[in-house]
């Protein structure tokens, strides 16, 4: 990294609005630092003329003294975002020439607010996936290596290049979609900090759908702090979509640096699931004891109904999904692959236009909702998810602020060394995280440290309705005890 | 449903009486300016795809928002049917793959509907009223339209219709014959104009029926049924039953057995056909829209829409038989269509109600249909009509020449008043000059005479001479006066 792309988004403001440089000094130096990382494979499309005509436009606005809350910051965008003339793909090869015609709440608020697109970061196919090794356009490589060791690892999913590009400096902050843990679980993998908010709290509008009911865009950044400027820009309420909902945005970044003294922290013991890593169960004892050095109290809560949380989730979200890919069926736009009669073309577009874990999805989707299973499965995973959501609701009933847990039950794990044989495998990954997803509330993962490995292991804070800010103090009494956590570039 | 069979109803079959039980699906276009979840227009006659928004091409990333003026036409149109308006109701999805359904999904209403139980009011021909029961009215997208006359081995896709609100309106199985299928879309039709929350156009497909037909002997259980798809007249709604129900008899009086399936109208063989079998039919996997939130008012948002509905057909009706003194069947005819009873009443105020109904009813609403003309572009105006009424019963024309009279106001226009002056239409009531021609025709026709005196009917016949010698022009009951005077009768 160099001194540009070290920077947190914070210093990054600072600098600019100092002038000490540029906003096209500063999307230089991060279009330099990606043609150089191109081997982790984090961006599928590098937009360097828009990023050199939003950075110029960013000079222009700071030198009239109009600039405004996120003015020059380069960032990367999850391919999940509709960006308008810029190809968008969800990583499909059946999206895979699709150029939207409009741009996505999200990402239009933060060009809005002056932020500057460096490009599309790869992603599991549609978002499926916990190790960004379903995308059509491969897999990236993590930033990260094991020490001693030049295994390629994953960056976890499915936000993974995102995640990648700012772990490895080719971006200031970036966007993700979290719809069972997909911003939290690559976050820790990468060392950085990610923020799945409240189901609401930001626009789906223009965002690729996989699971409408559980779908929620968030930033990712270096610090905490860097994560609440970030929200702030991305949230607020949409008319388009009338599952956000209409309550001011706060301003995130006043909560950095607000004392948690006093706060209730629970920790769920239905989280310590058999087989935990030794090293994963000494990083959440110090996570709570910083907390508690910090004021905090810390309980004990339980939240019964944890273990049903991942069988549910999918049936849940492989049913939406299954409905919400139906309209990619060659008949419009994206790919199509002609066919003997209609059928056929339905059949060889799909076919050919997903990999093979969408396809599962969508089949699994379509049994769960199919006629006399649609009780058993789905309506049952719906009763499922009411109880969870119970749990959360008992828990902070009883005066707790927020609940802390892993982020993962592991570190990064190599490409190519889980799930071939059994997706289930693959799927426990979102073990801790698709919980909030369930209950509709906002999580946030933050480093905590590193494994035996040298890999960084993330804690994850859930937060009551709309309360982000709590996350956001706390994270930061864990960011400051445990630091930051920045690979060494081998690329 | 189990009411007694009406005996007239009944269709006879080899074997004894059948009973026919229909169940109607009525889907109405709302009147809206825009669909049920876009922006987009929803006129009728657009340029292919002209009127379709980022949402209606289901273009990646793009969510449904309900369009409460739809919601609203859907509330007014249940308290049109007398029936319970559910204060919570829920979107569901309805999944099928079709090149007109641009998201692979129907946004629909499957268990939770925005209308529940209702009633309507059928009066059939005959003179009976029969009460209809409504299951339930739910909202859903309309579909597009493929087309597949434009290329030689390509279908085309039209999206303006996809996504506009529809009303599915399902009735119980109540309906026993053809007449009662007709009626009670006729009715529904007239329900749905006045409120304005359809313009009942079936021609361009805003009004259409799914017709759901069963035989059974009467008094047994209900047999088996067939869904009849799509149709788009009233008169095909006859048909259409009419051909199922003898089918469906001439089968099982031949000892066979009816299977269930979804069968299409011909409407220029006048029969039915199969279109998919039940086996066949799509398991649709319903579930709720996540994207849409359950749609939720109070009743105070039911009541304010119910305080601004219009006086509906039932109750005009009431009021013209009590009001104005008119039979039930001139009062049923009058209201079917607002505009015709908004006529009449025009025609009616300050006059003889009776009368007014009499020249709306057989006069302009005959000339009307004779050229297919409707009631709004009337080239007689209810102003025109009153003042020919104004002078029949001032005694300036006859009945007569009031029937020219308005033939010339229908072709030439005008004011009625000016044109019996102008073209010297008066009625003659001098009396003078009445005798003079009554004693012309007295004295020409000695053996008539003769024949009245012992026959005093014949008297019509003297009426009519006098009334043609005079050009018609002549006071009808001066002219009976005299006669009578002079004949001794």
């Amino acid at each position: 990294m160099t001194e540009l792309t070290s920077l947190t988004i914070a210093d990054a403001r600072d600098g600019l609005t100092t002038k000490r440089f540029s906003a096209s000094e500063l999307a230089e130096a991060h279009l330099a630092a990606m043609e150089k990382a191109r081997v982790l494979n984090a961006y599928v499309l590098e937009t360097p003329d828009v990023a050199r005509a939003m950075a110029c436009e960013s000079d222009r606005r700071i030198a009239a003294g109009k600039a405004g809350p996120l003015e020059g910051i380069p960032v990367a965008i999850k391919d999940m975002f509709c960006t308008k003339d810029v190809r968008t793909t969800a990583c499909s090869h059946i999206l895979d020439t699709f150029v939207p015609a409009y741009e996505s709440t999200v990402t239009a608020q933060l060009w809005r607010d002056g932020a500057v697109l460096l490009g599309k970061t790869n992603n599991d196919e549609f978002a499926m996936g916990s190790s960004n090794e379903t995308s059509f356009f491969g897999p990236v490589t993590s930033p990260w290596r094991r020490q001693g060791a030049n295994t390629p690892l994953v960056p976890g999913g499915s936000s993974g290049g995102s995640a990648a590009a700012v772990a490895a400096g080719i971006c200031l902050g970036a966007t993700g979609t979290d719809t069972g843990g997909s911003i939290r679980q690559p976050a820790a993998f990468a060392g950085i900090v990610g923020v799945k908010p409240t189901y609401g709290r930001c626009s789906r509008w223009g965002t690729i759908a996989f699971a409408s009911s559980l779908d929620q865009a968030g930033p990712f950044a270096r610090s905490v702090r860097d994560a609440a400027i970030l929200l702030r820009s991305m949230a607020g309420h949409d008319a388009k979509d009338t599952t956000s909902i209409d309550q001011p945005v706060p301003d995130y970044e006043a909560a950095i640096g607000k004392s948690v003294k006093g706060m209730k922290i629970g920790i769920p013991k239905e989280y310590r699931v058999g087989g935990m890593a030794a090293e994963i169960e000494t990083l959440w004892a110090q996570g709570a004891d910083w907390l508690k050095k910090a004021g905090a109290d810390i309980v004990e809560v339980s939240l019964p109904h944890t273990r049903y949380a991942l069988p549910a989730y999918y049936i849940v979200a492989p049913a939406e999904a299954s409905s919400n890919l139906a309209r990619y069926d060659g008949v419009r736009y994206g790919l199509r692959e002609n066919g003997r009669d209609i059928t056929d073309m339905y059949e060889r577009t799909r076919a050919s236009g997903f990999g093979a874990e969408v396809r599962r999805r969508i089949m699994i989707g379509t049994y769960v909702l199919s006629a006399g299973y649609y009780d058993a499965y789905y309506l049952r995973a719906q009763k499922v998810r009411t109880l969870i959501k119970k749990d959360f609701e008992d828990c902070f009933d009883k005066g707790v602020n927020a609940i802390l847990t892993p982020a993962t039950p592991s570190a990064a794990f190599g490409i190519g060394e889980k799930g071939g044989a059994d997706p289930v495998e693959m799927y426990l990954n979102d073990v801790f995280t698709v919980t909030v997803n369930m209950a509709g509330l906002p999580g946030i993962s933050v480093p905590g440290g590193l494994s035996s490995e040298g890999l960084p292991l993330g804690l994850q804070l859930i937060g009551r309705p709309f309360d982000e800010e709590t996350l956001f103090s706390l994270g930061e009494v864990i960011e400051q005890a445990a630091g930051r956590f920045t690979p060494q570039a081998w690329w | 449903m189990n009411a007694p069979a009406r005996n007239t109803r009944l269709i006879k079959g080899a074997d004894g009486d059948w009973e026919v039980v229909i169940g109607m699906e009525v889907h109405a276009q709302v009147t809206s300016k825009s669909k049920l979840f876009s922006g987009a227009s929803t006129e009728f006659g657009g340029a292919p795809n002209s009127h379709v928004s980022l949402v209606d091409a289901a273009m990646p990333g793009m969510l449904p928002v309900i369009n409460e003026e739809c919601v609203k036409q859907a509330i007014r149109t249940g308290l049109g049917l007398n029936a319970r308006i559910n204060l919570k109701s829920v979107f569901d999805r309805k999944n099928y793959f079709y090149p007109d359904l641009p998201q692979g999904y129907q946004i629909s209403q499957y268990k939770s509907p925005i209308v529940g139980e209702g009633e309507v009011i059928v009066d059939l021909p005959d003179g009976e009223s029969v009460t209809i029961g409504i299951e339930r009215v739910h909202l859903e997208q309309d579909a597009g339209k493929s087309l597949h006359d434009q290329h030689p081995s390509m279908s085309f896709v039209d999206l303006n219709r996809s996504g506009v609100a529809l009303m599915e309106i399902v009735s119980k199985p109540d309906l026993r014959s053809p007449d009662d299928a007709k009626a009670y879309v006729s009715k529904l039709r007239s329900i749905l104009r006045y409120l304005g929350t359809c313009d009942g156009n079936m021609e361009e497909g805003s009004l259409r029926a799914d017709v759901n037909v069963s035989v059974r002997k009467p008094g047994a259980p209900l047999g088996t049924r067939c869904e009849i798809k799509n149709v788009n007249s009233i008169r095909f709604i006859g048909q259409a039953i009419e051909y199922e129900a003898r089918r469906q008899i001439d089968i099982l009086e031949d000892g066979g057995r009816i299977d269930q399936e979804t069968r299409l109208f011909d409407p220029g063989k006048g029969e039915t056909r199969s279109m998919r079998s039940k086996e066949e039919a799509h398991d649709y996997r319903y579930f709720p829209d996540p994207d849409l939130l359950p749609l939720e008012f109070d009743q105070a948002y039911v009541d304010a829409l119910k305080a601004h509905l219009p006086e509906l057909p039932d109750e005009k009706k009431t009021r013209f038989i009590s009001g104005f003194g008119l039979t039930p069947y001139d009062a049923g005819v009058l209201v079917g269509e607002r505009e015709t009873a908004d006529f009449f009443e025009a025609v009616a105020k300050g006059r003889d109600a009776k009368i007014a109904a009499n020249w709306v009813i057989n006069e302009l609403a005959g000339r009307l249909n004779k050229e297919g003309r409707d009631i709004a572009s009337s080239p007689v105006s209810a102003d025109q009509l009153g003042t020919i009424l104004d002078l029949i019963g001032e005694g300036t024309i006859s009945g007569k020449i009031a029937k020219d009279l308005f033939e010339i106001v229908w072709a030439e226009g005008g004011d009625p008043r000016a044109i019996v002056e102008s073209r010297g239409m008066k009625q003659v009531t001098d009396l003078g000059a009445i005798e003079k021609v009554v004693d012309e025709i007295l004295a020409g026709n000695p053996d008539k005479v003769a024949d009245a005196k012992s026959n005093p009917k014949a008297i019509g016949w003297f009426v009519g001479q006098v009334m043609k010698s005079s050009g018609g022009k002549a006071n009808p009951q001066a002219v009976n006066d005299l006669l009578k005077a002079k004949l001794g009768l």
